[in-house]
């Protein structure tokens, strides 16, 4: 199974691919919209691609709930568990 | 009503001639043709395998993060309107300067576009099919929609006097220009930025185009393929590409101390309302247009130097439009020396009014024609002096010229443009 740390940088590749945000900068306390300007329409595609990546489902009501990347990997971890 | 004088102060394109503007008028005038074998696999399955696809790869100058957000067609009128604000001498938008020239509230946007963002809605469909809906981008929507050129620009440059998006088939980019001549003479705006994108290089509007009979099939020979005017031409050569100008009124121009490249001094738009792709025969309403633009513009036959024409190479088409000339401009047709630089752009559809406006243009304000290349056995049915061959310097004094654009649905728009 997949590190806390394995989660965080396989999101961050994701991220920068949709966002062009530096891969280092997207560590676990960082907002997605306030800190790496990730819009709600990246947003969706930032979870799609997380779903396949980690073979997780992150239903719509939940990705309001992902403020901030670390939101994210522990979603994940807890989905993968 | 028509006391706001407008003029041209910036230009941009990307066409299958080059990546810009100098580079694709050093094409033109060098009788140089865009047209190649089409090298995707899709190819090998439709009736026609040439086209006119980008010389320079929109990928090459745009950001990857930006370009994933845009479908071709923003991409393109974002590569064009960045060269021509550019070229307008005016200061990047939001940086330090850019409210001294140019006041957000009076800056509009007109791009138009003939077919849209098909490029996306075929291939989130494939998408779709291949991986579930769940995969279909959340940005599609932004991207297919046929106002995502136009919103784009004026997302980069902060234009908030409008954004507008003429829809008419092969006659969008020049009716563009059209209606930001009238944005600016109503005083809607001061500056606007108008202009045609096109990127469809797509199987399945190839085909469809191909099964309407109205591409040349001349596979073998792609660069002689786009041939207007002559007797063995047999359709036009698919091309992709966008044309951006900068419009201003002529005071906005001189307060900036713009340089200008020529008046855009009249407009003429009309309707066939005689089929819905076929031109009308003797083109009743593309010769309304030219007496229409002249009329708006102050001018007469007599003043007409050059002529940029639509002639897309179709066998009806270029003869029709050739009466429609002849039936506006009588006797003075004679003394018009007319290019059809589709011969080497192939036709860029949405396109193709805004980069031939930029030709017109330029051709006045370096007087110089450019050449009509492949013309061999000319039609005997057209009667009009054609440049061909080489470029061909224009008089010298007051000089205007014409541009003519047609689009499926039977648009006619027809622009004037006079020396300053």
């Amino acid at each position: 199974m997949a590190s806390t740390e394995e989660i965080r940088a396989g999101l961050a590749e994701i991220v920068n691919e949709i966002a062009g945000i530096p891969v280092d900068d997207i560590q676990l306390e960082k907002s997605f919209t306030d800190d790496l300007d990730v819009d709600s329409l990246s947003m969706v595609e930032v979870v799609v691609a997380a779903e396949e990546r980690f073979g997780v489902q992150i239903p719509d009501d939940d990705v309001k709930s992902l403020r901030t990347v670390g939101d994210a990997v522990a979603y994940i971890e807890r989905s993968v568990a | 009503m028509t006391s706001r004088r407008v003029v041209v102060t910036g230009l941009g394109a990307t066409t299958p001639l080059g990546g810009d503007v100098p580079s694709t008028w050093r094409a033109l005038l060098a009788g140089h043709s865009g047209v190649q074998h089409l090298p995707e696999d899709w190819a090998e399955l439709i009736p026609v395998r040439i086209g006119a696809p980008l010389a320079v790869e929109p990928l090459q100058v745009l950001d990857r993060v930006e370009a994933r957000r845009l479908d071709r067609t923003a991409q393109l009128a974002l590569v064009g309107a960045r060269e021509a604000w550019a070229d307008a001498g005016l200061p990047a938008p939001g940086s330090d300067g850019y409210t001294d020239q140019v006041d957000p509230e009076r800056l509009g946007v007109i791009v138009g576009t003939g077919i849209g963002g098909v490029l996306t809605t075929l291939g989130q469909y494939d998408v779709m099919r291949e991986r579930g809906a769940r995969r279909v981008s959340p940005l599609a929507i932004p991207m297919l929609m046929p106002n995502g050129p136009a919103a784009a620009v004026a997302l980069e440059l902060l234009a908030r006097a409008g954004v507008h998006t003429p829809i008419s088939a092969c006659a969008s980019g020049a009716e563009a220009i059209g209606q930001a001549l009238a944005m600016i003479r109503s005083g809607r705006a001061d500056v606007v930025v108008c202009g045609g994108t096109e990127a469809a290089m797509h199987p399945l509007p190839i085909a469809a185009f191909a099964n309407m009979q109205a591409l040349s099939r001349r596979n073998d020979e792609p660069q002689r393929a786009s041939r207007p005017y002559d007797k063995g031409r047999d359709g036009f050569v698919y091309g992709e590409g966008a044309g951006v100008l900068v419009l201003e009124s002529a005071e906005h121009a001189a307060a900036r101390g713009a340089r200008v490249y020529a008046e855009v001094a009249g407009a003429g738009m009309t309707s066939d309302a005689h089929h819905i792709a076929q031109p009308d025969p003797v083109g009743a309403g593309a010769a309304q247009a030219i007496t229409d633009a002249l009329a708006d513009a102050d001018l007469v036959p007599a003043d007409i130097a050059h002529l940029n024409a639509h002639a897309t190479s179709t066998p009806q088409g270029d003869v029709a439009e050739s009466l429609a000339i002849r039936s506006a401009l009588g006797a003075a047709t004679d003394a018009v020396a007319v290019s059809a630089t589709k011969s080497m752009t192939g036709h860029l559809l949405g396109a193709a009014g805004a980069v031939e406006s930029i030709a017109a243009v330029l051709a006045v304000a370096t007087r110089t024609a450019p050449p009509t290349i492949n013309l061999e056995d000319p039609d005997d049915g057209v009667e009009l002096d054609v440049v061909s061959g080489a470029p061909r310097a224009l008089p010298s004094g007051d000089l205007a010229a014409l541009n003519n654009s047609f689009g499926f649905g039977g648009h006619n728009v027809a622009l004037a443009f006079r020396s300053v």
